[in-house]
């Protein structure tokens, strides 16, 4: 029986470059307008642009609508649990880092059901990137407050309007030094793709959290909204100065900043792991010799 | 049957006192000086104060399973002399402490203060007993020196004088403790608990993922594991919470490393969602349960029977699960290490069930043949595959070939919606129903596999014990004292609960007189079960919900009276 081995993760070794063509061209079930269009797109650039093929790369998302995403690509993908995505693209990563790990997913998903695994996520700077389609709403589930829904937002569910604050992932992400936070929108789309590109570059935990308005479940916060609103940073902003990103980070209203907020190299998770530094969990056998030293501590 | 004579050895006192360091030596000891032992640990969810005790039951036939009724109790406070009044008999001895100022028909007053210093008491007391059980004093000085020579190389001289001067004293002192009668020389044996032998049988299996929360009775596997991980090359995270655990370990799983978890009743209550995404996306994982006295935290550090309907059910929709319940350590270790194997063959959830008893009670074991329990290799073998590659392509078994992602060109997708062949969302309700179908054939490839129950005893007995899991020591040990006493007694003993193969024991059940199901639950789970799947109500039971594990003598005070 022979068992397949892994191809080495190196950039180029195709003759041809990879092209959109590879990642393909699928009907979706998101509505005509929705910003989600947008986001596709420059995820399928930004992978163009990384130069990976699909079989390097394994999406993993929640429930929702924008964690169908991946379904309308090629990749490898696992399609979990509404809330699960970090988890179990945590375990993924760990069990074969040679693999990109993408966690793709809606804000309901990654900041409400998962918002535990996003904290841990970025404590533990484990190497994956986590793309967040934040439309400020629950919209699979048909218009519900989430938690990023500003304080106020009616819906049905919030008659009288949501009566929380607002979560704010990327006030949270710097202040925990996760180790790259962007926001970007996706009615910018080459500058969307290309913040997801250094995000897939980046050795960490990345967050991109991308303002994608919803068409039929937020009215408040319509795409003429983000687009009078949205700027790109200008050049002189530091992503390595904390304290500017911190400000930054707390931008919202009037204007709103997208491109990389904040950005600091630090070991990733799968440092701390030996066995990890010699390849993957995958097909490694443990010798029968380790096992018999190992039940001699029971003699 | 003639046996040869057992010791039932209690160590009682207060958390932190150091009985379990005292229990544990002596064990080992007893374990290399050729006896058997079973032990029962009854701790409070505290770490200081409370009353705890260790318990040793020890001689040299082999020892199933624990005793209530004490011939030397070690009593580091007063308050373990009056808890235990009752079960000791005329030619028991108590071994305290002479500054206890205890009184008692059976106490044996020692000096401490003049046999050692503060430090090394707890030496001179595992002294004491060794040398009136007859163990050898250079043999508890080697075990003493192994576990303490080289954290505290300072403490070796006066631990090994207290050692000599409480051989001496008991020497001199004791007329009436009979000790053990000269034990077999048996070789190369192991002493461990049950959730060592869940861990050890998880490494021969290849674990390569582990995450874990935090929870009694679970705990030690993690801690065994996170021991080994850098040896053996695993990864042991813990991780923020069950949920979290189970769902890490099912995203390992997919990529291709042989999965685990462990929790109890509360964090598998967390883990239930992500069991049905293993039953949807058909991915392996190994849930281990080790269960204790519930509803909601119950009692933290006691030991019972009560979730096998809640594992049996857990997860929503339908597909397929096995569960095996390990009767002893030596099945802890096989029918983990089974059910890797089972996991990676039917492509889902295994469960593995115990409890506080099982987990925590060091036998004497055996060596493992470990060229018998290969480890499992996760994925298909490429001669498997068909093109285009679907992951869930239909097939005659309803195991599709998995391959794991990365390690070919060919794209692995999987979805916790109802999926096509390849794996997309879908609500083609045609599709749905094949898949149903498709995942639900697996049972009947599981059910050949079945781990039949052991029946010990002839078919057309009196009395029929039927059981399963961690009660099977109690039950066989409660049989054979019932068929000493000249009584017609069989045991059927289940280490696996699901999926039954009724054909495998119906027999068994309708030639007995009389059936009895011993289970520490209080509604009676199992028999509720058998009855289900064969239509055979078993009338007579034995249960036991109180938090303390089902000993040979309950089941006996609690056999019905004859309908
Ligand atoms: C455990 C669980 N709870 C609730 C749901 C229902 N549900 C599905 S998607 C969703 C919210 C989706 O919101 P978001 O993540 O923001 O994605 P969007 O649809 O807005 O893209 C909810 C509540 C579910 N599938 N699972
Ligand atoms: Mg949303």
């Amino acid at each position: 029986m022979i068992y397949p081995t892994q191809p080495p993760l190196t950039k180029g070794r195709r003759k041809s470059m990879v092209t959109l063509n590879d990642y393909g061209q699928y009907e979706t079930a998101w509505c005509p307008g929705c910003g989600n269009f947008q986001l596709l797109k420059a995820v399928k650039q930004a992978l163009v642009a990384s130069n990976l093929e699909p079989h390097q790369v394994l999406f993993v998302s929640g429930i929702g609508q924008a964690a169908k995403a991946p379904h309308y690509l090629n990749a490898n993908f696992f399609n979990g649990l509404h809330g699960r995505s970090l988890p179990a693209a945590t375990g993924a990563k760990l069990a074969n880092p040679n693999l990109k790990v993408i966690a793709e997913s809606g804000d309901g998903c990654n900041y409400g059901e998962g918002g535990n695994h996003f904290i841990s996520a970025i404590r533990r700077n484990i190497d994956i990137t986590v793309i967040v389609h934040d439309n400020q709403v629950y919209g699979l589930t048909k218009g519900q407050a989430s938690p990023t829904s500003e304080h106020g937002f009616t819906t049905k569910a919030q008659p009288s309007g949501y009566p929380s604050e607002t979560f704010n992932p990327i006030g949270i992400a710097v202040a925990m030094h996760a180790s790259f936070v962007a926001r970007g929108f996706t009615g910018m789309t080459d500058h969307l793709a290309e913040i997801i590109r250094q995000a897939i570059a980046h050795k960490g935990f990345s967050l991109v959290d991308v303002l994608q308005p919803c068409v039929t479940f937020n009215k408040t916060n319509t795409f003429a909204w983000y687009k009078k609103r949205c700027y790109e940073l200008p050049k002189d902003h530091d992503p390595a100065n904390w304290d500017a990103a911190m400000k930054t980070a707390y931008e919202w209203g009037e204007k709103i900043p997208l491109g990389l907020i904040y950005k600091c190299d630090k070991p990733t998770f799968e440092d701390n792991f030996e066995v990890l530094k010699s390849g993957s969990l995958v097909g490694a056998d443990t010798p029968i010799e380790t096992l018999n030293e190992i039940i001699k501590q029971y003699r | 049957m003639n046996r040869e004579r057992t010791i039932n050895i209690v160590i009682g006192g207060e958390a932190g006192q150091g009985l379990v360091t005292v229990g544990g030596l002596l064990s080992k000891a007893l374990v290399r000086s050729g006896y058997s032992i079973c032990v029962n640990q009854s701790y409070q969810s505290r770490i200081r104060g409370g009353h705890n005790t260790f318990e040793i039951r020890t001689g040299t036939d082999e020892i199933t399973a624990p005793q209530e009724k004490i011939d030397l109790l070690v009593a580091l406070t007063n308050e373990t002399i009056d808890i235990h009044a009752g079960l000791l008999g005329t030619g028991s001895l108590t071994v305290v402490d002479a500054a206890q100022n205890a009184s008692c028909k059976t106490c044996f007053h020692v000096p401490y203060k003049e046999l050692a210093n503060a430090r090394s008491m707890n030496i001179a007391a595992l002294g004491v007993v060794s040398c009136l059980l007859g163990l050898d004093e250079e043999l508890i000085a080697g075990i003493v020196n192994e576990s303490f020579g080289k954290k505290h190389p300072e403490t070796a001289e006066e631990n090994r004088a207290a050692l000599t001067k409480s051989y001496e004293w008991t020497k001199a002192n004791n007329s009436r403790f009979e000790k053990l009668p000269q034990a077999p020389k048996r070789e190369g044996r192991l002493m461990m608990n049950g959730n060592d032998a869940v861990a050890l049988g998880a490494l021969a299996a290849g674990v390569k993922f582990y995450a874990f929360y935090p929870m009694t009775p679970s705990t030690s596997i993690g801690l065994n594991l996170a021991s080994w991980a850098k040896k053996a090359g695993l990864v042991v995270e813990q991780a923020e919470d069950e949920i979290a655990a189970i769902n890490m370990a099912i995203g390992a799983s997919f990529a291709g490393a042989p999965a685990m978890v462990a929790t109890s009743g509360g964090g598998f209550a967390l883990m239930v969602e992500a069991v049905s995404l293993s039953g949807m996306t058909e991915t392996p994982i190994v849930i281990v349960m080790g269960q204790r006295p519930a509803p909601a935290t119950g009692l933290p550090t006691r030991t019972e029977q009560s979730d096998l309907e809640f594992v049996l059910h857990s997860g929503h929709g339908e597909f397929p699960r096995a569960v095996y319940a390990p009767g002893t350590v030596e099945e802890c270790f096989w029918l983990t290490h089974r059910a890797f194997h089972t996991a990676e063959k039917f492509q889902g959830p295994v469960f593995v069930m115990t409890d506080q008893f099982l987990a925590d009670t060091f036998r004497a074991v055996a060596p493992f043949d470990l060229s018998k329990y290969p480890a499992v290799r996760a994925g298909a073998p490429l001669d498997d595959i068909k093109t285009p590659y679907m992951r869930h392509r239909f097939t005659e078994s309803g195991v599709s070939p998995r391959l794991l992602p990365g390690f070919t060109k060919h794209l692995v997708v999987t979805d916790s919606d109802e999926h096509t062949e390849d794996g997309h969302i879908t609500e083609d309700l045609s599709v749905r129903k094949l898949m149903v179908e498709k995942r639900l054939k697996k049972m009947k490839g599981m059910m050949k596999e079945t781990v039949a129950p052991e029946l010990a005893g002839v078919k057309k007995a009196d009395l029929l014990f039927v059981s399963w899991g961690s009660t099977k020591g109690s039950v066989v040990d409660a049989a054979a004292a019932l068929k000493a006493k000249g009584q017609n007694v069989s045991t059927l003993h289940f280490s696996q609960v699901w999926p039954l193969v009724p054909e495998q024991f119906v027999s068994a059940l309708e030639g007995a007189k009389r059936v009895v199901c011993v289970e520490g639950n209080a509604s009676g789970q199992f028999a509720r079960l058998i009855r289900r799947e064969t239509g055979f109500e078993i009338k007579e039971h034995v249960r036991r919900y109180d938090g303390l594990p089902i000993t040979p003598e309950y089941i006996i005070r609690n056999i019905p009276p004859p309908l």
